[in-house]
């Protein structure tokens, strides 16, 4: 009986010893935790320095993505109106944020590391229709020193569609 | 009785004030219980409804009494509530069973004394409270502990008729169980409740009170009667680590599960004003009721004590439910009626055969608490 009776007490005294430390909470909307390092959140599609966007419309993420999320159409580039070196760029890119499954298989897939899974998480939407998110909303802005696409170039500089990586990882 | 007009019109003036003031209390009770449970398990607790913006310069507002709305943000949402009853209920008993609930636990305030009379409120009402000395609803009730005992045991039946009109068999079990909790702990409640009448030597709530500033405090002097009247009054209230009426894993929440919107919110009212009853009749029963310094000197203070002691009383009962595990049904009955029942009936023998002796003079040559008793 006294043992229950002291075990009571030691729960109280627990209880009373979380009551007096500061809540771990935090006020979310004001605050927020930064993302993990590894952290897989919404696709971004990447730009070179120059502004050239990375993605060169060869599809192979849609190819990968076991949701079947991603659509991609693909355009001729010409030295006119080029947006991505080589030969073609993507003229049409959508990924239905409802399908996605956040695998990170389409970053895998990528043969010019256009698209990467970034640290955006809130991802909530009104109707269905807005849960696409298209080549607009994904790709990221214009570095400093880079041009908006399309860009008018040089014949014959922007040749391979895979540039060589300086420093590949 | 020729002043009967002018005694009715003062005591629905001050039971409206009291049943207005605890019925507010009934509301921000629920947040003290969400605020200090939130605290145990080291959250915040409802923070948003309504904070007083204090601006800093640099820096965001700063939010003082965050949450202080939060009962009338849940008053609103209930009220908002579709009114929806489910079909194949016994519509009369289940529109009924919230009020049976609700009206008891509201009619035990009329006997709560709350302070010594101020001589502006005995100047007022001549014949009203004035004869009896102290502040209550219903201040001439000479059996106020065996009234309240009886309103409160009323509410069983709401309990047990909601159950039985929600055609749910979650809520007949939980209905069930309450009958059985109920009876088994009413036993050993009510004999503990017999110690400060026996101390006392009266019914009224008052005397008790009285008798306890000349006596010292019964939860001195009767450690274990007070003990055994929390005990008991979790066990009535079906609060932790009782509340087995509305274990969530098993039947979901009890006799209410079928309930929502205010009616729902009249459930609840119920519980949370029983909590506050029985936690004013700890206070008035052990803990000295209104007594405190200056009393005396500023009788409207004993309102302020009484409070204080009330919300003592809650923050136990809050802290007991943030710290026990639910006993299983099995030793719930092993425990009240193989413990706090033998326990009690021993505690109200051993009382009286002191008292006794005490009165014959036994005890007159030595100190202590004993000749404390007789008085």
């Amino acid at each position: 009986m006294l043992g229950y009776i002291s075990e009571l007490i030691k729960g109280m005294a627990i209880t009373m010893r979380h009551m007096i430390t500061p809540p771990v909470t935090i006020q979310y909307p004001e605050i927020k935790r930064p993302v993990r390092y590894r952290f897989k959140g919404r696709h971004e599609l990447k730009r070179y320095d120059n502004g050239l966007e990375k993605c060169i419309g060869c599809a192979l993420c849609a190819a990968a993505c076991p949701a079947d999320a991603i659509f991609v159409e693909a355009s001729e580039n010409t030295d006119d109106v080029r947006f991505s070196p080589g030969e073609r760029y993507a003229s049409t890119y959508e990924i239905n944020m409802l399908r996605c499954i956040f695998c990170g298989y389409c970053e895998d897939a990528c043969p010019t590391e256009a698209i990467v899974l970034e640290d955006k998480y809130e991802l909530a939407f009104y109707d269905r229709a807005s849960a696409i998110y298209t080549k607009d909303m994904l790709i990221v802005d214009v570095p400093i020193n880079g041009q908006q696409t399309p860009q008018v170039v040089e014949p014959g500089v922007f040749t391979k569609s895979i540039p060589i990586m300086e420093d590949p990882k | 009785m020729e002043n009967a007009g002018a005694v009715a019109l003062a005591a629905l003036a001050v039971g409206g004030i009291i049943a207005f003031v605890v019925i507010t209390g009934f509301a921000y009770s629920t947040l003290l219980e969400r605020k200090v449970l939130a605290r145990m398990q080291v959250r915040v607790g409802p923070n948003r409804a309504g904070y007083i913006p204090i601006p800093r310069r640099g820096k965001d507002d700063l939010r003082l009494l965050g949450g202080v709305m939060q009962p009338l943000a849940d008053a609103v949402k209930l009220f908002m509530k579709e009114d929806f009853t489910p079909p194949y209920v016994d519509t009369w008993v289940y529109n009924i069973a919230p009020i049976i609930t609700v009206f008891p636990a509201v009619f035990s305030l009329a006997v709560i004394p709350w302070a010594p009379l101020p001589q502006w409120l005995a100047d007022m009402t001549p014949h009203y409270l004035a004869p009896h000395g102290y502040l209550a609803i219903a201040p001439g009730l000479n059996v106020a502990l065996l009234f309240i005992l009886a309103i409160t045991s009323i509410e069983v039946y709401g309990v047990v008729l909601a159950g039985w009109s929600s055609n749910s068999k979650y809520a007949v079990l939980g209905a069930i169980r309450s009958t059985a909790q109920m009876i088994s702990y009413e036993l050993s409640l009510g004999l503990t409740l017999l110690i400060p009448v026996m101390i006392a030597g009266s019914l009224n709530l008052n005397d008790i009170v009285v008798s306890q500033q000349q006596n010292g405090w019964f939860i001195m002097l009767q450690p274990i009667a007070g003990i055994l009247f929390f005990v008991g009054a979790l066990a009535e209230l079906q609060r932790a680590p009782f509340d087995l009426l509305e274990a969530e894993q098993e039947l979901s929440s009890g006799y209410n599960v079928e309930y929502a919107g205010m009616r729902f919110a009249m459930f609840m009212m119920a519980e949370y004003v029983k909590m506050i009853i029985f936690s004013a009749m700890w206070a008035v029963l052990f803990l000295g009721g209104y007594a405190g310094p200056l009393v005396s000197q500023f009788p409207m203070l004993g309102a302020v004590y009484m409070i204080l002691k009330i919300v003592a009383g809650l923050f136990l009962m809050i802290w007991i439910r943030a710290s026990w595990p639910r006993l299983r049904y099995d030793q719930l009955m092993d425990f009240g009626w193989k413990f706090m029942l033998p326990i009690s009936v021993l505690n109200v023998i051993v009382t009286g055969v002191m008292i006794v002796l005490a009165e014959e003079g036994v005890f007159d040559g030595m100190l202590g608490w004993f000749g404390l008793l007789g008085g």
